[in-house]
């Protein structure tokens, strides 16, 4: 269990950055909690890897400084900074047994047989493993293997945080359900610091207690599930969070409410008041789950046309055509046909307002 | 193209990769191949295809038997879940390879080419090599290469599950307007129900090799004919309980548990003493929503918020269940809690796997 | 009903033809003669399987398979491992790769008759920079007149000739281990040996499966070099299986024998090639299914 903090840190290949595009990591400062669980999420390329790759101490920073517990780790290679990780694909050792695999860490420290023995079963019965412990490693199903990689972490005690680096990559969705819960189990039980990789939101929300969104090599907003989905700070947050990510429509403000397509949404107070005087490109944003529809013409709703409506089993999909934008929405019920005219509701309460892509209202 | 599968099935070695199945594609539309990873989804795609034989049956396309037919002279194109590539080619090289090879004129090419550069968003790329361009272009390549045929009979395996959660959102909505627009056959392998359900159509429902259910994706969704098509066709996965009926309809599902079935149900349940209840996790709710919803009093076991919808596992003695709430909810570990549900809404399953009854869906999400 | 593109079948029709001429015709030839006394190129005899029972019975004959396997196994035990070795000690990227990659592989692009001139210069004790620097030293060095000095140099020149081929196989296996799995063993705290161990070398099973057949198919095999560099001798202490069927068939011009002889050697590294390759294929996946 660790506390971690990361002061100052970036990373750039050339030797003198100037510009922002010549760091794969730039300039950041964060602390998380001891035994707390955090997800790096991003696309592919924005430098959640190397940051990972970085704490793990696989490569080495060229900026700032990476602090285990206030000891600074900067130049200590992985097997000295306590640390576990689990790759995409299962790392195991194939001429071992499950039993072997799980033990190896220990063996390699030197620990006693008795020791040895009750750990690894303290570790396969966490993970379900009892009953494959016998067994040739590389036999087992994918799943089992990712278990056994992560068991190996495990079961040292002395292990600081446990990496995972998009582990559940290779895992059919069936299995995934149980493996994240496992890991959340897991988690509860030891209380360990956890950092999770990923690109899939929904690993990354269900995973971690904090989130911490990243998009070419920039931090841009560390926070709760409900307050990525909720409050997202950027554009990029609002968009890449969420199935679909948020609506957001240029509009221009003008005398206490946001235009656009013709109509006007009026602004709370709050809302106005940050948004005076703000120069620069203006965004509207609401997520679809909160877009209202209706069939008649109410005050403060927006006239739009459906161009499509897709039912998912669950719940439908609806596109509306306002002006020349597109709005998406999450509905409950939608008993309508395309082309039919209908009446948008966006909440002021949900709707918020960002300038240049930073959130303001 | 009209294809259909008669009585196929395939043998390697002693294994059945396949068991004796008949499918048949429906045209204009997206035919999903649904299942796990080794449940039979691309043997079967290399069947219709032509790259292997049938061990027994035939593949009929436009009615002309093609079995032994290979692959050249079919009328088809495929995308992989690598991205496949000329990787010597330009982008613009590697879409017109297949109008180079039917010897379409330069000046066509040049024009359909970049139409269809423009459709799948990238123009900018036409002179770079895959090898530089990032895996969602690179895939984009490849099915402008596929699509550009503008064959009879489109097959995607799994195209989309090497690229970036976001990614895969965005190509999903644009493959549905790409192939609304054309009359070509698609087949579409996918592991998640989910992709199953946003591409529509129809879907096929495999597991290990065998063919469990097919037809219009709803339906298949809202009537899964087996347990198993019904494991298959969830996510979040679909909660089981076996429960003990008497006569007046009452189920008995141990722990407690007790709920009485309607009359529809119990007519479609006679004669069966032991079946298994079907529930799907968007049915559970946190507070009552209709004038039959019944309480499931249990215990929390872990919320999962993923931002737009939380997953509560919740467990009653020895039953354990998963609901799918809208919004986010906070739910400590061992807090007690009301599941509300419809006994309406439960699927019945004989023991032996067979359908019973399906809830009638009037509209979703209800 | 139609069957597939024939039109394949076609393109290796040339290939065919080839290996028919070269090698299927004459190991008819072979077999023909392994039952017939051929005493002049007109005359032939049919005599069953005389030769066959001769050739088990020929004790010069069994002093050759035996120095042969003696041979072999030792060329497995050094080179396989040596190469490994070799292998692991070079660097994985960038010029210093490519610079090593070509010098180590330069022994193998010399004809091997070369190879044999090469080293017979070279331990001579008179002009030879080897055999005058061990006679300096005090040690004598003999190859031509001692038994033991011509196995040894005999072993060392197939050694320089073809570890490298050992070499280049196991690099590029070991090029093929994805990095997560060092960094796993870093982090799990293993030693290099346990890294080498439980990664690398079950990684390199397969390459080093196909390493062991060539050596092992090419080294029962040899007679040039030995029989550039000794001629066989002292006496016939090299003489091994090849060069001892040549003399049979060439100097003496006992084709009948001799054919039969090569049919019996054929089946006998057909034979070790089939247990080998199965015993490597199941020790490397155990008993689990």
């Amino acid at each position: 269990m660790a506390r971690i903090e990361l002061v100052d840190l970036a990373h750039a290949y050339k030797p003198n950055p100037s510009a922002p595009s010549d760091y794969a990591l730039r300039p950041m400062n964060m602390q998380w909690d001891d035994g707390g669980a955090y997800a790096l999420l991003g696309p592919s390329g924005c430098g959640k890897t190397t940051l990972l790759n970085i704490i793990s101490g696989l490569l080495r920073p060229s900026h700032g400084r990476v602090l285990f517990d206030g000891k600074d780790v900067t130049n200590l290679p992985p097997e000295a900074r306590n640390i576990a990780q689990v790759f995409q694909f299962p790392v195991i050792y194939d001429t071992m047994t499950v039993f072997d695999n799980l033990a190896f860490p220990l063996r390699n420290r030197g620990w006693k047989t008795a020791d040895i023995n009750k750990r690894v079963q303290q570790v396969a019965e966490m993970l379900e493993l009892t009953g494959d412990l016998k067994h040739r490693a590389s036999g087992l199903s994918v799943d089992a293997k990712q278990k056994i990689s992560l068991g190996r972490g495990l079961v040292r005690p002395d292990v600081a945080a446990v990496l995972f680096d998009e582990p559940l990559t290779v895992i059919d969705p069936h299995l995934k359900w149980l493996l994240r819960r496992k890991l959340k189990e897991i988690h509860h039980e030891l209380k360990l610091s956890l950092i999770y990789v990923t690109h899939d939101q929904v690993e990354a929300l269900t995973f971690a207690d904090k989130v911490v969104v990243m998009t070419q090599g920039e931090v841009v907003q560390a926070g709760t599930a409900q307050e990525l989905f909720e409050e997202p700070a950027h554009t990029f947050v609002g968009y890449f969070i969420g199935n679909p990510g948020m609506n957001l429509l240029p509009c221009k403000i003008n005398g206490g409410a946001a235009h656009l397509a013709g109509s006007s949404i009026p602004l709370s107070p709050d809302a106005s008041a940050a948004l005076s005087g703000a120069t620069g490109n203006t965004t509207l944003g609401i997520r679809p789950e909160f877009v209202e529809c209706e069939f008649e013409q109410m005050p403060d709703t927006a006239p739009a046309t459906i161009t499509s409506i897709r039912n998912l089993g669950t719940h439908y999909l609806a596109e509306f055509r306002l002006g020349e934008h597109t709005i998406a929405a999450k509905l409950r019920q939608l008993s309508a046909s395309a082309g039919e005219k209908v009446w948008l509701r966006l909440p002021a309460e949900r709707t918020l307002y960002y300038v240049n892509d930073k959130r303001v209202a | 193209m009209l294809l259909a599968l008669e009585n196929v099935s395939k043998k390697v070695g002693a294994e059945d990769h396949i068991y004796p199945l008949s499918l048949s594609l429906v045209p204009g539309t997206i035919n999903v191949l649904l299942g796990t990873t080794k449940a039979g989804k691309t043997s079967l795609m290399r069947l219709m295809a032509g790259l292997d034989r049938p061990t027994e049956g035939r593949v009929v396309a436009g009615g002309k038997d093609v079995t032994g037919v290979s692959v050249r002279e079919r009328d088809l194109a495929m995308v992989y879940q690598q991205f496949i590539n000329y990787p010597s080619f330009t982008v613009f090289d590697n879409i017109a390879s297949p109008l180079r090879i039917k010897g379409v004129a330069e000046s066509e090419i040049r024009k359909r080419v970049t139409d269809m550069a423009e459709r799948l968003h990238i123009t900018p790329y036409l002179q770079r090599f895959p090898a530089e361009l990032s895996g969602g272009q690179q895939q984009r390549t490849a099915m402008a290469r596929a699509l550009i045929k503008e064959a009879g009979l489109l097959l995607l395996d799994e195209p989309l599950v090497n690229l970036d959660y976001k990614l895969r959102e965005e190509l999903r909505n644009e493959l549905t307007e790409l192939f609304s627009e054309g009359k070509t056959t698609v087949v579409y392998a996918t592991t998640e129900p989910l992709e199953a359900l946003q591409l529509g159509g129809h879907v096929a429902v495999l597991h290990e090799g065998r063919l469990l259910q097919n037809g219009p994706t709803l339906d298949v969704f809202n009537a899964p004919n087996s347990i198993q098509a019904a494991r298959t066709f969830s996510d979040p996965p679909i909660n089981l309980m076996h429960a003990t009926l008497d006569a007046n309809g009452t189920a008995q599902m141990g722990s407690g548990l007790v709920l009485q079935l309607s009359p529809a149900q119990m007519q479609k349940a006679a004669g069966h003493k032991e079946v298994i209840l079907g529930l799907r996790a968007h049915s559970l709710r946190l507070a009552a929503r209709y004038p039959d919803d019944v309480p499931i009093e249990a215990e929390v076991e872990l919320a999962e918020i993923s931002g737009s919808e939380t997953y509560v596992h919740v467990h009653r003695g020895r039953i354990a269940l998963v609901a799918q709430l809208p919004g986010v909810h906070d739910l400590e570990l061992g807090t007690p809690c009301s599941m509300y549900c419809r006994p309406g809404d439960l699927f019945l399953y004989a023991p032996d796997g067979a359908l019973l009854f399906a809830p009638t869906l009037i509209q979703a999400g209800v | 009903m139609k069957t597939y593109n024939n039109r394949a079948w076609f393109l290796i029709l040339p290939v065919i033809l080839c290996v028919a001429f070269s090698a299927i015709l004459p190991l008819m030839t072979i077999v023909n003669y392994s039952v017939q006394d051929i005493l002049s190129p007109t005359q032939h005899v049919f005599v069953g399987t005389e030769w066959f029972r001769m050739v088990m019975r020929d004790s010069e004959l069994h002093g050759a398979l035996y120095r042969q396997l003696i041979f072999s196994l030792s060329v497995l035990a050094i080179q396989i491992p040596l190469g490994i070795l070799i292998a692991l000690s070079m660097p994985a990227q960038g010029w210093k790769a490519s610079m090593s990659l070509v010098l180590i592989a330069l022994p193998l692009l010399i004809p091997w008759n070369v190879v044999g001139t090469i080293w017979q210069i070279f331990g001579r004790g008179d002009i030879g920079l080897l055999g005058y620097a061990i006679n300096h030293a005090g040690i004598s060095y003999n190859y031509t007149g001692d038994s033991i000095d011509a196995w040894v140099t005999v072993l060392v020149m197939d050694i320089w000739h073809w570890t490298p081929l050992v070499v280049l196989l196991c690099y590029a296996g070991l090029r093929a281990i994805p990095d997560a799995y060092y960094q796993a063993a870093k982090i799990d705290g293993a030693s290099r040996w346990a890294v080498f161990r439980f990664i690398q070398l079950p990684k390199l099973r397969n390459v080093l499966m196909i390493a062991v057949l060539l050596r092992f198919m090419d080294s029962f095999m040899i007679y040039t070099e030995p029989f550039v560099l000794t001629g066989g001798g002292p006496g016939n202490a090299t003489t091994f299986l090849s060069q001892y069927l040549t003399q049979k068939a060439v100097g003496q011009f006992d084709l009948g024998p001799a054919a039969a002889f090569s049919l019996i050697y054929f089946l006998i590294i057909l034979l070790f090639c089939f247990v080998l390759y199965n015993w490597m294929q199941r020790v490397g996946t155990g008993d689990k299914k």
